[in-house]
């Protein structure tokens, strides 16, 4: 890293001047993304501890709540995040060959499934909803408390299960919209020619960021959808 | 300790002295190492002044020094945490047979309740000589409840009981503080401590006309309908709840807890997910339909219940399960 | 004095370009650390303000200044502020902004537009802020605790909720573009072992701000929907334990401390060296202090509720644990004394407030012996001595290594000296005030008197006079240094390119630098603090 280019123009467009080369401003990036989704990790870290503590006390209610939201959905909504992770994974490649079309396909195709998932959740929601299991001053459960006489469940710890779906889901949605913001970007950035196969390092550090709210989800998807899925004796 | 200008309050507790004890150990050691550093800085200071001509040396350092003045103050650290252990542990663990009094905190007042009966509002008084033991809830926010001439404090918790005990030793009036800010008039929840000495406080005791709490305790329980499932048999559809206080007791949900204040009190405001094996959840929630006060006084009922009688049974059939699960 | 120059003016980052947009719109960190400056001192001020507005109602036992709810809210404000909207940016903020690359020979951050949106999420943050504290403010203390911030304070718990998480993500950017630089952008030959130990300190800062800030977004995150939406978390009407809340805040709050202190020690190392002209005794150990400071930081939240409610044996762990992170703390300042040991030293304004660091911190950190003491907590918790020993840190230590930076580093930022005889009035003057301030508040704290009172019994009086006294000569101390610094920048000795024949990359370019920090990217090839071949002052001039 000897050479200086201070003063001397640089004739590379998407050398930043600060960066003496190429390959120290990719790395530079990747580890400053790696980094974000470090304190990412973090932040959604207190609500799986306090998510941990509360179904470690109220084991009973968490496992009926998890059985009251919909199987079906949610693990359809698993596969689409699972197959937009390997259409970005596929256009990171794409763009390395340099196949700018494939690389427009790929990304809208992810955009797609994002689009997709979130409707999903939307459909989740709305059942929620007209099921009284929002919380608030509205929330009912005294259906899942008949559905499971033998097991005592205390609607006030029931509504702390859900309490905690919509927060965690609902700041994983979140995270997704940001997330199909950056593709928009990207995909117009795509089709006006700015990435090439010596620099795409926009789309790489973007499908990190996407690889990490895919893998949010495959966190929450067992935690809140796949609690004690077996018959109650 | 200077009359004019205290440094520390009046000791009225035994515990009192112990923590004055390692604060002015504590003192002795900052004013000594404050001492030892400053000086140190401004003799270097002023013999290594800038002179023209005269150059610094430079050193390194020295990990004979380093790991000297890690170790040394490490351990320093570790007499200081053994020694501050030794009495936090004491002043956790209330003494067997400590006299209790039932406290409620809300915002701004304490409410408090002896077990003989009198109820006092921001006041309290003990007998010199005699380890009385606080069972404090709060009504709303946190609060904490705080005695520096005692030198104690205990946070007190809205939704489960917290505990705190001392022994008083000098007759007096003293400060009582709320120390954990709870809104509005938090400077203005504070009140009086008044020790007395056993004789006075037994007539201050007889002079107030009085109910005994666990008396109190079973008036209420027979009026909201507790003894018709909380049977002192085993025909009961609650469990029996004689001898049940400090026992182990089997959950539906396959865990074992002790029956303690924190777990009556939870089950009398909503027993839905602890409920004892073998029962129904038919229980009703009390929740907002009992105050903190009449919670305590169930809950002191209850207690006493494990001293009237001994409760075992020895004989054991299908019908007996329920009592035999409760001891 | 100022010379009015015959060339025409060499051009830097200051005079490079004119203009709010190129102010407002800059990715020259050191444009952003100036426009950082202005932004946290006017915090200061108001945070400031409103202590002495606590410091006058406590003048007398009664509450009659102002209403308890708007006491309840002043403290409440002034903890905000100063600690989300000061201290935690400043350092970093602004002398690390600046100095983080010339320091390491880099011509900018890694990420300058991050940087940049990293000050205007602090702005965007400080007007939501400023409109809460505006439209009623809010009371629940610093620390929010539940249920009383969930479902009992009638004021801006939401608003003042947001404005701080916004603040936050602030301090993550700005300590992800310091690891990213530090890590990626060093000159050649830059070795770790040879960075300054203000990098160190940076460095160990920045991993704190990353870790532990987003737990406090969440927390406050879930503060603000249960407000919003009735929901039990924290609420043990509805099911929920308010200790959770109590763990969660602390989890970040008590690192966030560090984040506020370990910038200072940074500092504090750079003045000590060249003032004593003499590499740091035990480089290896101070830097390594920082980072175990940062490390074990993160295992000691819990100090914060010895009386919360935790178990014996949690408490028991937490008390050990915060034994064990004093021990670092004790060896920098070991090491600090010694280095002046044989060394050649002055007594500048810098050196001045690096030394009333060291004996302000040690005293604040020996108090911190007495909190960690599990049955002396006990009685001096929620009392006046924590507010003490809090406050020797973070003033007595962290505002004191702030403004030792700000006298070391003025004239490699404004190319002028500032009035060093004025400074040294300063510095004394906010020594003097504050041990005046905060000393009395141990004595008071063990007698008794608990925080976050608005009136007090009547033998408490004596104390808090003094303490009122302090606190109105603490204020001019501070008030000096602005006057004076902005009197040095059209009026102050124009600076050399190193005043202070100092150690460091940021003094091999000039006073202010240009714009690209360095005409040629340095190589280097020397240990950090070269004091062995720097020519001593007497040989260099001060100013022109």
């Amino acid at each position: 890293m000897a050479d200086s280019t201070v003063g001397v123009e640089s004739h590379d467009p998407a050398l930043r001047h600060h960066f003496a080369t190429r390959e120290q401003q990719r790395e530079a990036s990747s580890l400053g993304m790696w980094l974000f989704l470090g304190t990412e990790i973090m932040f959604f870290g207190g609500m799986f501890c306090a998510y941990l503590i509360y179904r470690y006390w109220y084991y009973n209610e968490f496992a009926a709540g998890s059985r009251s939201i919909s199987i079906k959905w949610g693990t359809i909504n698993t596969i689409v995040l699972i197959c937009s992770s390997l259409t970005v994974a596929l256009s990171v490649r794409a763009a390395q060959m340099g196949k700018r079309k494939l690389v427009l396909l790929l990304l809208s195709l992810t955009m797609l499934f994002g689009v997709a998932f979130l409707g999903i959740k939307g459909i989740e929601w709305y059942e929620k909803f007209q099921e009284h299991h929002v919380p608030g001053q509205s929330f009912d459960a005294s259906d899942i408390v008949r559905e499971y006489p033998q097991i005592h469940i205390n609607q006030q710890h029931e509504q702390i299960y859900f309490s905690l779906y919509f927060a965690m889901t609902g700041l994983h949605a979140l995270h997704m919209i940001i997330g199909l913001g950056i593709f928009l970007y990207l995909t117009f950035h795509t089709w006006k020619g700015t990435y090439t196969p010596e620099y795409y390092t926009p789309l790489e550090i973007g499908g990190l960021y996407w690889h990490f709210v895919d893998i949010v989800w495959i966190y929450l998807y067992p935690l809140l959808y796949l609690i004690d899925r077996k018959p109650l004796g | 300790m200077f009359d004019n200008f205290p440094l520390w309050p009046a000791r009225a507790s035994a515990g009192a002295a112990n923590v004055d004890a390692l604060y002015i150990f504590l003192v002795v050691l900052s004013v000594f190492m404050c001492i030892a550093i400053f000086a140190v800085i401004i003799f270097f200071g002023i013999k290594f002044r800038r002179r023209p001509g005269v150059r610094a040396e430079q050193i390194e350092g020295s990990n004979v020094l380093e790991i000297g003045w890690s170790i040394i103050p490490f351990f320093v650290f570790l007499f200081i945490f053994g020694w501050g252990s030794f009495i936090y542990f004491q002043e956790r663990t209330p003494p067997r047979d400590s006299r209790e009094v039932y406290v409620v905190a809300k915002q701004w007042m304490w409410k408090l309740q002896h077990e003989e009966g009198p109820r006092e509002i921001n006041e309290l008084h003990v007998p010199t000589g005699e380890d009385v033991k606080l069972i404090l809830t709060s009504q709303d926010v946190i609060h904490s409840f705080y005695v520096p001439a005692f030198r104690i404090k205990q946070d007190v918790l809205p939704g489960r009981y917290t505990t705190v005990w001392f022994r008083a030793t000098k007759p007096g009036t003293y400060h009582l503080f709320c120390a954990e800010y709870c809104g509005t008039n938090h400077s203005g929840m504070i009140g009086d401590i008044v020790v007395m000495d056993p004789a006075n406080y037994a007539a201050w005791l007889g002079g107030a006309p009085s109910v005994p709490l666990a008396d109190s305790g079973q008036k209420l329980f027979t009026q909201m309908g507790c003894s018709t499932c909380h049977r002192s048999d085993t025909q009961g559809r609650g469990p029996n709840l004689v001898g049940l206080f400090g026992k182990p007791v089997a959950l539906e949900d396959g865990r074992t807890v002790t029956a303690d204040e924190n777990y009556i009190r939870q089950c009398i405001l909503n027993s839905r997910g602890q409920t004892v094996k073998g029962f129904p959840p038919i229980m009703p929630v009390f929740q907002g339909l009992l105050s903190e006060e009449q919670v305590n006084e169930l809950v002191a009922y209850i207690k006493a219940l494990g001293a009237l009688q001994p409760a075992k049974t020895t004989t054991a059939s299908a019908a007996d399960s329920a009592e035999a699960k409760v001891q | 004095m100022a010379t009015t120059a015959v060339t025409p003016e060499r051009e830097h980052y200051l005079n490079q370009q004119y203009g709010i947009r190129s102010w407002l719109l800059t990715t020259d960190h050191k444009r952003i650390a100036l426009l950082y400056l202005i932004s946290i001192t006017f915090f200061f001020f108001i945070g400031g303000f409103f202590a002495l507005l606590i410091r006058l109602e406590l003048l007398t036992p009664m509450g009659d200044l102002v209403q308890a709810d708007t006491y309840n809210k002043l403290f409440t404000m002034h903890g905000q502020i100063m600690i989300f909207f000061f201290l935690i940016p400043s350092i970093p903020a602004v002398l690390g902004n600046f100095l983080v690359p010339l320091m390491i020979g880099a011509k900018d951050l890694a990420f300058p537009r991050v940087n940049l949106l990293s000050w205007y999420l602090y702005i965007i943050a400080g007007g939501l802020y400023l409109h809460c504290l505006l439209t009623g403010g809010v009371d629940t203390g610093w620390t929010f605790y539940t249920p009383f911030s969930t479902a009992f304070s009638n004021t801006k718990v939401i608003e003042a909720g947001l404005a701080i998480f916004i603040v936050g993500f602030s301090s993550i950017l700005t300590g992800l573009n310091f690891v990213v630089t530090i890590h990626r952008m060093r000159a050649p030959g830059l070795t770790w072992s040879r960075l300054p130990l203000f990098i160190w300190s940076h460095y160990a800062t920045s991993i704190i701000m990353l870790l532990g800030t987003p737990v406090l977004a969440i927390t406050l995150v879930l503060v603000v929907l249960e407000r919003a939406f009735h929901l039990g978390i924290f609420d043990p009407k509805l099911g929920g334990d308010p200790l959770l809340f109590q763990h969660l805040f602390w989890f970040y709050s008590h690192p966030a401390v560090y984040i506020m202190i370990l910038p200072s020690m940074g500092v504090v190392s750079e003045i000590v060296t060249c003032f004593s002209r003499k590499r740091v005794f035990g480089y290896a150990f101070v830097a390594m202090a920082s980072i175990m400071i940062a490390v074990i930081g993160f295992l000691v939240w819990a100090h914060h509720m010895f009386v919360a409610g935790i178990s014996l044996y949690s408490a028991l762990v937490f008390s050990f644990l915060s034994y064990l992170v004093a021990v670092p703390s004790a060896i920098k300042v070991f090491n600090w004394t010694a280095t002046m040991y044989k060394g050649s030293v002055r007594f500048t304004t810098p050196m001045l407030y690096a030394l009333g660091f060291i004996g302000l911190f040690t005293m604040g950190g020996l108090t911190g012996l007495f909190l960690a003491a599990l049955g002396i907590d006990v009685h001096v918790t929620d009392t006046y001595f924590v507010v003490a020993h809090f406050h020797y840190i973070m003033v007595g230590g962290a505002v004191m290594g702030y403004l030792g930076g700000m006298h070391y580093w003025w004239p490699k930022i404004s190319g002028r000296m500032y009035p060093e005889f004025l400074g040294k009035i300063a510095a004394v003057t906010v020594f003097v005030g504050f041990n005046l301030t905060f000393f009395p508040q141990f004595i008071l704290g063990y007698l008794g008197m608990p925080r976050r009172y608005w009136q007090y019994p009547p033998e408490f009086q004596v104390l808090n006079v003094f303490s009122t006294a302090g606190a109105t000569v603490l204020a001019v101390g501070y008030v000096l240094p602005m006057v004076y610094f902005l009197w040095s920048m059209r009026y102050g000795a124009v600076a050399t390119d190193n005043p202070w024949a100092a150690s460091g990359l940021e003094w091999k370019t000039t006073s202010p630098p240009p714009t690209f920090n360095f005409d040629e990217t340095p190589e280097v090839t020397w240990e950090a603090y070269d004091y062995a071949n720097i020519p001593a002052p007497e040989e260099v001039p001060v100013g022109r």
